[in-house]
């Protein structure tokens, strides 16, 4: 269902992330992609939906070239890809609703979503999705008043709610303790089964891909070293993937903070405007 | 299916939820709006002619007109620009002693009051009210918009620094003053190098208002460039008005670009 | 922290240092002089004369005119009011311009937009409000347009500031579902920068009721009407109350505008 084809990405600063990338996902497989930080795990799943722009190779997803996609192409393309982040980039300020609703933002026109006129349909199914996930009773809560596990199953019905092929999973336990770890990955296990989803599950943590992923592909240094079932990952195969010096490279820190509550009116960028 | 159980709708909750509050405010802007509006008066008759001259005065930016007033322009500009620099020192020096007085943390509760209320008073008139007091008192000229402008920058210097030294970290302060230091030295090890970047930082803002205030003030008679636009406009000469438009947001742009290279060197 | 032993500068610097001040010195004396060549300094010797008759003259105000005064502080309020909502409105196009991380166009669009900013913040209102009372004569609409056009350029500085800070994350999120660039602007950036939106409005109307207060100078309706012809008449009594009123108005404009920052955060 997705093909991915001599995929290389080399970024403006110079960083080659990734080189000539290959993988093959069949539909309802789950696979899991390891590999040290700034192995290029993060750039390939980035470059799946494009929020990356590859630098060369092809990205087929049922049969047709995303590469290739003009913009409104794209979009719809993107439809059809749900996409879990790290650290869940929920819309603070919003609604867990609104959250969940800005899933079909793909489907409906400016207006009606500026007015959050949802169709029936729309607002029915994300009800039953928030539900599902266990968020059935704060739908008017606001984002930023959850816990960090409640934001990312938030964040795993808005890609839902988008009733995908394929999830892309960006490091979803990234920021979780580890019991909501598990349970987050349980969930999107389950999911995926439920509604058979192929996915690609970043994940940094060996154990947890081992307990939760058939597949396991480990990427360093931007090649694929290992493909093959989780059984497969011999303390051999772990040394080839994470070799012992990679161990000491950090990653580029993305800071927490974000946009949540940083300023009102600081005096000099006032004085700075007048 | 089990989908007919969830609710096809989903209204936001509203930021203000009782409705009568809500619907009360949406009618009370209603209300206010239309009394605001219905007291500005349309002339649609001259209508006609302002938008013949609003085309005047946009074309006039695109080929401004500074040659045929040059001289007073020259006059004019130079008026500004010494008025900016001499005020701005004045203003400064003048300033720095009601900042400390008005910094509560280091000053003595009568002087802090007394700064606080003349710092209240400069910053509640705009510069233009000062002047015409000034122009009525001190005679047209320069020099009355000289004085506006070192008013208006003790009002907000004086502010600024006062804030500027109630944000220090106490504990340096304290920490010089348990040396048995006394109050001059206090300030000059504990409080200046603390506030000292910004406090330049604040001076070149205020050197890129002032000059900006420098173009106003003439138009009340406290000399300035303010002169020389008030005649053109009143000429309707809009081309030359657009030149001298364009010659201040050109200084004011300079201005900016040295005050952000300075504000960096300082930090 | 300042280091335990103190040292000096060496000699070269310090003589630059010197001379750096010797040179502002310079600088200023020769602006000062330069500045009085037609100062009339007659005028200014008799000024303690002035001031004392002025400031007799002023006491006690003539209370009985405040009546008089309501009408155009209304109008006053009125201009202040309208002309920053005007003022905030067209800002927001001209910030979305701006940004550069969600502007149409960085090489065209971007600099016009900053271009306008710059203009609308090196012009005082009281500027504007001379060149619209000349366009389209004096009145209250000329003061609302002219506190409009200045008040732009700060507004959009300040949101387009606060758009480039928005967590570029959200807005990936969002880009990820297949929505529209427009989208994109409602869902991801509109929510992060309204408290500050709304902030700096509202700091922008504080100012402008200060600056609303002078128009009228210069023929743009408020109150500045009024002074201008107390001043006229010499009638120092109904300027001292004149300025009593823009006093209170600019104090109240400030506490209201400050509760009002303070209930948003
Ligand atoms: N936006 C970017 N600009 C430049 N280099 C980047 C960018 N994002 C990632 N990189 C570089 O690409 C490489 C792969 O990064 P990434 O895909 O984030 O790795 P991972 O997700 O496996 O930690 C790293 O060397 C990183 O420094
Ligand atoms: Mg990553």
């Amino acid at each position: 269902m997705l093909e991915i084809e001599k995929l290389s990405k080399k970024y403006p600063t110079g960083d080659l992330a990734l080189t000539d990338v290959s993988l093959s996902v069949p539909a309802g497989q789950l696979v899991g992609l390891i590999g040290p930080s700034g192995a290029g795990k993060s750039t390939l799943i980035r470059c799946v939906n494009r929020l990356v722009e590859p630098s060369s190779g092809s990205i087929r997803l049922n049969g047709e070239d995303l590469t290739r996609f003009g913009k409104r192409r794209l979009r719809e393309a993107r439809r059809r890809i749900g996409m879990i982040f790290q650290e869940h980039a929920l819309m603070e300020r919003l609604t867990v609703m609104e959250n969940v609703l800005s899933g079909r933002l793909g489907y409906v026109g400016f207006w009606k979503s500026f007015f959050r006129r949802f169709p029936g349909q729309s607002v029915a199914e994300a009800f039953k999705i928030l539900d599902r996930v266990g968020l059935g009773a704060f739908p008017n809560k606001r984002a930023d008043a959850l816990s960090g596990g409640q934001r990312q199953r938030v964040g795993i019905a808005r890609a839902l709610l988008q009733n995908p092929d394929l999830l892309l999973v960006d490091e979803p336990t990234a920021s979780l303790d580890p019991k909501t770890s598990r349970q987050i990955m349980r969930l999107i296990c389950e999911l995926c089964a439920e509604r058979g989803l192929s996915a690609i599950v970043n994940i940094h943590d060996v154990p947890l891909a081992q307990a939760y992923l058939p597949r396991i592909v480990g990427l360093k240094a931007g090649r694929i070293v290992y493909d093959g079932p989780a059984q497969g990952l011999t303390p051999e195969v772990l040394t080839r993937i994470y070799g012992e010096e990679d161990w000491a490279k950090t990653e580029r820190s993305e800071d927490e903070e974000g946009a949540g509550e940083q300023e009102t009116l600081k005096v000099e960028k006032v004085l700075e405007a007048s | 299916m089990s989908e007919a159980t969830y609710p096809t709708t989903w209204t936001k909750p509203k930021l203000i939820p009782s409705p009568v509050k809500r619907y009360g405010l949406y009618v009370l802007i209603a209300v206010y709006l239309a009394l605001a509006v219905r007291d500005i008066e349309f002339d649609w008759g001259r209508m006609t002619v302002g938008l013949e001259r609003g085309w005047a005065f946009l074309s006039g930016f695109f080929h401004p007109d500074i040659r045929s007033r040059w001289d007073e322009i020259v006059i004019g500009m130079k008026e500004s620009l010494t008025m900016t620099v001499v005020a701005s020192v004045a203003g400064i020096l003048i300033s720095v002693p009601f900042g400390l007085g008005a910094a509560k943390n280091i000053s003595h509760p009568l002087v802090y009051y007394f700064c606080r209320t003349v710092i209240a008073f400069s910053r509640s008139f705009q510069e233009v009210i000062i002047a015409i007091l000034f122009v009525a008192m001190f005679g047209f000229g320069p020099f009355a918009g000289f004085l506006t402008i070192v008013v208006a920058t003790i009002g907000f210097l004086g502010k600024l620094i006062a804030e500027a030294i109630e944000d220090i970290d106490p504990a340096q302060v304290e920490a010089i003053r348990a040396t048995g230091a006394s109050w001059g030295q206090t300030f000059n090890y504990g409080v200046q190098p603390q506030i000292m970047p910004r406090f330049v930082g604040l001076c070149m803002y205020r050197l890129d208002i002032n000059f900006r205030e420098s173009a106003v003030v003439g138009i009340v008679g406290a000399g300035g460039i303010g002169a020389t636009l008030n005649t053109a406009i009143e000429r309707y000469e809009f081309d030359v008005a657009a030149g001298i438009l364009l010659l201040i947001i050109a200084i004011v742009i300079v201005l900016e670009y040295a005050s952000a290279f300075v504000r960096k060197r300082a930090q | 922290m300042k280091p335990p032993v103190w040292k000096r500068r060496t000699s070269a610097q310090s003589l630059l240092a010197w001379f750096s001040w010797l040179l502002l010195v310079a600088v200023a004396v020769y602006c000062w002089k330069a500045m009085n060549e037609n100062t009339i300094w007659e005028f200014v010797k008799d000024s303690p004369r002035q001031i004392a008759e002025i400031g007799g003259r002023m006491f006690p105000p003539k209370w009985d005119y405040f009546p008089t005064l309501l009408k155009p502080l209304w109008d006053t309020i009125n201009i202040a009011t309208l002309g920053t909502a005007l003022g905030v409105l067209l800002a927001i196009p001209v910030s979305y311009l701006a940004a550069r991380n969600v502007t149409p166009s960085l090489w065209v669009l971007r600099p016009i937009a900053m271009f306008l900013i710059v203009a609308s913040r090196s012009i005082n209102s009281v500027i504007w409000a001379l060149l619209l009372v000349s366009i389209l004569g004096p009145g209250l609409l000329a003061g609302i347009l002219a506190i409009a056009l200045r008040s732009v350029g700060f507004v959009a500085k300040l949101i387009y500031e606060s758009i480039e800070e928005v967590d570029p994350r959200q807005m990936e999120a969002i880009a990820a579902t297949g929505a529209g660039n427009g989208q994109i602007l409602t869902y991801a950036v509109v929510p992060q920068i309204l408290p500050s939106f709304a902030g700096i409005s509202v700091f922008r109307w504080d100012i402008n009721i200060r600056e609303s207060a002078v128009l009228g100078l210069v023929g743009a309706g408020g109150i500045g009407l009024q002074l201008e012809a107390s001043m006229n008449n010499l009638a120092w009594s109904q300027v001292s109350l004149i300025l009593l009123a823009i006093f209170s108005l600019v104090g109240l404009s400030e506490w209201v505008s400050a509760k009002i920052r303070h209930a948003i955060i």
